[in-house]
């Protein structure tokens, strides 16, 4: 092995691709979905679907591969010494092009149409029949979205105390879920407007706590599942932030993700299945972070160029003007940031366990991106704060990323364990 | 591809290094800041380690191909064993390297094959000047050229080890450009002054030193016709000093992480709560951003591309945040580590330093 800064050159290539969707598709529509806030981004969906689609089978058909060759799953697995030793760029290829499509617009990249985080977490802990049986239908026909519903209304970082609840009917061999969940990120695309699915978490035992809480998959249109709202929002406003009520739920036994043979779900990789998604998502969310900071970065950069303002990487600090030292420091932010990014990432490639890292990098992101976008508007004054440019509209994007995913406390809180050897119970 | 893992032989020389840092310079630390002088049998070692001949090309008696990269890495470990009595150590390169990089033939072959040999080289660099807002590109210091020679007018500080130098590499405004002129230490008009003391780094002995019409021959000149190319070998010399302070960053957040789990205060150790835990995560998060920047940087410039911004993006990065870190690890001990029986104060002294090294840390 050897240390490497290298964008593959598949990367490059699929890169350039969608920065022409991200300039041509999501730029120009972005005021306007930002103004009308529950309007769906049709052109971009349209124009991504058949992409996504062929990343979906891809990915699925890998993990079903994998699965057949006796390794365990997705995202921890160690390539066999017999297969070929072309490195894993999927994960690496992901964050590149999310990085590039929240450079367009963050909010209309959440619209995208694929697995999303259901996915994540079906491929986190699904069997292979739950990979095919669920994942498929990403990979053909119309557009359709996948959702994970996590948060409750007093359930938010805390999630171990989640009280949504799932009850095993022998007599029908489904489990019942009742409760209700917000905060849920593509949740009315996925249920109501697309035949896609939503992953539930729910406990089957409320005194166990974390142990007790399960990942379930509930399909697009089954009875019991009511969206009951969706969220006005800050920012990100073309995403769609669904709120639903569980009313007896009735799903079949089998959509308990996992190795689910016994009914009381106890054999699943339940919570620990939750936390190793994150592993996955949290670069996720640092990249699409890393994007609007890039897109603020930029414009803030350029437009100033024209006033006159030039960055200066040569002289020493004293001599740079407070705007100049401002835009080296949102650079040096943003570098860090795809940086630890980008090996949280390369770890996870590779089947190393990345979870110092992609805490590491969404708490770097997270913070770095909410200054950077502050700061964009700050250097550009009346303009930037007036809504003739996006820069205020990207200051109010980014600072989902540093609450979403685990807000940067939370990350900050696991960064702090991991190097001290701390339990939950040790650090709280 | 984007990977992380350093080659064998880097893993091998970073734990020789390292081994070096722990034994030698953990060991001499405190007794070289506090008589201001590195330990001889310290330096000899360090120099036996042969750090600085692996970095010059086998024609000059060296066993190497500079790399950014591997350098780093090991500069790293020094930079965690001590500052002080690294950058003694170091201070040979501040001829040798800018030598290797923009000699013409003549040179290299004149001077390299010193910094080979088994005796510690008496050569060094006078660059920075006694002004406040000092700028690398801008010096009072003149060279003019009259006939076949040059005359260099002006005053150094920070000269390193110029008390014992045979040579300095005097850096000097030429027609608004910075040069490098090769000064052996008998020319007339060089008078070495007084040692100037810095607020940390204690253990290297630093000088004023004047410049009064000395004159050398133009062949002097680094670089012949071509002379140097300051912004190059900047980005080398910030590359280096970022990583020495990632490596001062993370001897003192090691430190402090150990002495939180530690130190007990109403009824558990310190780590416990968040507003120490999380200062050591951040401290973990920002030398981790930092180190990856430097990597990056050096990887550039050993593959050829234009690394000047990364390297300055990463040297600025670095100043802001050895000073945070070590400034957190005297924080995280409280009064003890206002105390100089914990290393933490040399460290936070030495860490302010950094933004005021430019060009004077090149590995």
């Amino acid at each position: 092995m050897t240390i490497e800064f290298k964008t593959p050159d598949e990367i490059e290539k699929q890169l350039h691709q969608v920065q022409i969707v991200a300039e041509n598709v999501m730029r120009p529509e972005s005021r306007m979905l930002d103004d009308s806030e529950h309007a769906r981004p049709l052109n971009f969906v349209h124009m991504m679907w058949p992409q996504m689609r062929e990343m979906e089978r891809a990915n699925l058909e890998a993990s079903l591969r994998r699965a057949r060759n006796g390794s365990d799953s997705d995202n921890g697995a160690k390539p066999k010494s017999d297969e070929p030793k072309k490195p894993r760029t999927a994960n690496l290829s992901l964050v590149h092009m999310i990085e590039m499509l929240s450079w367009g617009d963050a909010g209309v990249y959440l619209c995208i149409p694929s697995s999303a985080l259901a996915g994540a977490a079906i491929q986190a802990v699904g069997t292979p029949e739950q990979k095919e049986r669920f994942l498929r239908r990403f990979t053909e026909g119309e557009p359709k979205w996948g959702a994970m519903a996590m948060t409750e209304p007093q359930a938010g970082s805390d999630t171990s105390n989640i009280q949504t609840s799932a009850v095993f009917d022998e007599e029908t061999n489904e489990w019942v879920l009742n409760g209700q969940k917000i905060f849920c990120t593509g949740g009315k695309l996925a249920y109501a407007e697309s035949d896609g699915l939503i992953v539930v978490w729910a406990t089957v035992d409320k005194s166990a706590g974390r142990a007790g809480m399960k990942p379930f998959v509930v399909e697009a249109g089954t009875p019991g599942l009511k969206i009951v709202k969706v969220e006005d929002k800050l920012g990100i406003r073309a995403s769609d932030t669904a709120s639903f009520v569980l009313d007896n739920c009735r799903v079949p036994a089998d959509n308990l993700l996992g190795e689910s043979g016994a009914k009381s779900g106890g054999e699943t990789k339940g919570f620990k299945g939750a936390m190793r998604t994150f592993d996955a998502t949290r670069p996720i969310v640092a990249a699409s972070a890393i994007g609007i900071g890039r897109a603020a970065f930029e414009f803030a950069r350029d437009t100033l160029a024209k006033q006159g303002v030039r960055m200066d990487y040569e002289s020493p600090r004293w001599k740079l003007t407070t705007v100049q030292a401002d835009l080296l420091d949102m650079e040096i932010q943003l570098c860090q940031a795809w940086l630890l990014t980008v090996k949280a990432t390369a770890m996870l490639d590779s089947g190393d366990d990345n979870k110092l890292m992609a805490s590491m990098c969404k708490v770097k992101a997270g913070k770095a991106v909410t200054v950077i976008t502050q700061k964009a508007v700050e250097l550009l004054g009346p303009l930037g704060y007036s809504t003739q440019t996006l820069a205020e509209k990207w200051m109010r994007d980014a600072k989902i990323n540093d609450i979403y995913e685990g807000t940067g406390q939370i990350n900050t809180l696991i960064v702090a364990r991991e190097i001290l050897g701390y339990t939950r119970k040790e650090l709280k | 591809m984007y990977s992380f893992d350093m080659t064998s032989e880097q893993k091998m020389l970073v734990d020789t290094v390292h081994r070096y840092a722990e034994k030698m310079l953990r060991a001499a630390y405190r007794e070289a800041e506090e008589s201001a002088a590195a330990p001889a049998g310290t330096i000899r070692t360090g120099w036996e380690l042969g750090l600085l001949p692996a970095g010059i090309d086998a024609e000059y008696g060296g066993y190497g191909e500079y790399s950014a990269l591997t350098s780093a890495l090991y500069l790293e470990e020094l930079g965690w064993g001590d500052v002080g009595i690294s950058l003694h150590l170091l201070s040979p390169n501040l001829f040798a390297l800018p030598v290797a990089l923009f000699g013409d033939n003549e040179q290299k072959a004149a001077w390299l094959p010193r910094f080979t040999e088994a005796d510690f080289p008496k050569a060094t660099a006078a660059l920075v000047e006694p002004v406040y807002q000092f700028d690398p590109n801008a010096l009072a210091t003149t060279a003019e050229r009259e006939g076949d020679s040059y005359t260099i007018q002006g005053v150094k500080i920070y000269v390193p080890l110029a008390q014992n130098a045979e040579v300095f590499l005097v850096y000097a405004q030429e027609k608004n450009r910075t040069q490098a002129f090769i000064v052996p230490a008998e020319t007339p008009g060089v008078q070495v002054a007084e040692r100037v003391v810095m607020m940390g780094a204690h253990a290297l002995p630093v000088y004023t030193v004047n410049f009064n019409g000395v004159t050398v021959p133009a062949g002097n000149r680094l670089g012949g016709a071509r002379g140097i190319r300051m912004n190059r070998l900047l980005t080398v010399s910030r590359i280096s000093a970022a990583a020495l302070a990632v490596g001062q960053a993370r001897a003192a957040y090691e430190y402090a992480v150990k002495y939180a789990k530690e130190r007990e205060a109403f009824g558990e150790p310190i780590a416990h709560r968040q507003s120490i835990a999380f200062m050591l995560a951040n401290m973990a998060i920002e030398i981790e951003g930092v180190r990856l920047q430097v990597w990056e940087a050096a990887w550039r410039y050993d593959n050829r591309e234009d690394a000047s911004k990364l390297a300055m993006l990463a040297k600025q990065a670095a100043d802001k945040m050895v000073l945070e870190v070590t400034d957190n690890a005297v924080q995280v001990l409280g009064g003890h580590g206002y105390i100089r029986e914990h290393p933490v104060e040399l460290w936070l002294r030495n860490g302010r330093g950094f933004a005021m090294w430019d060009g004077l840390i090149i590995g």
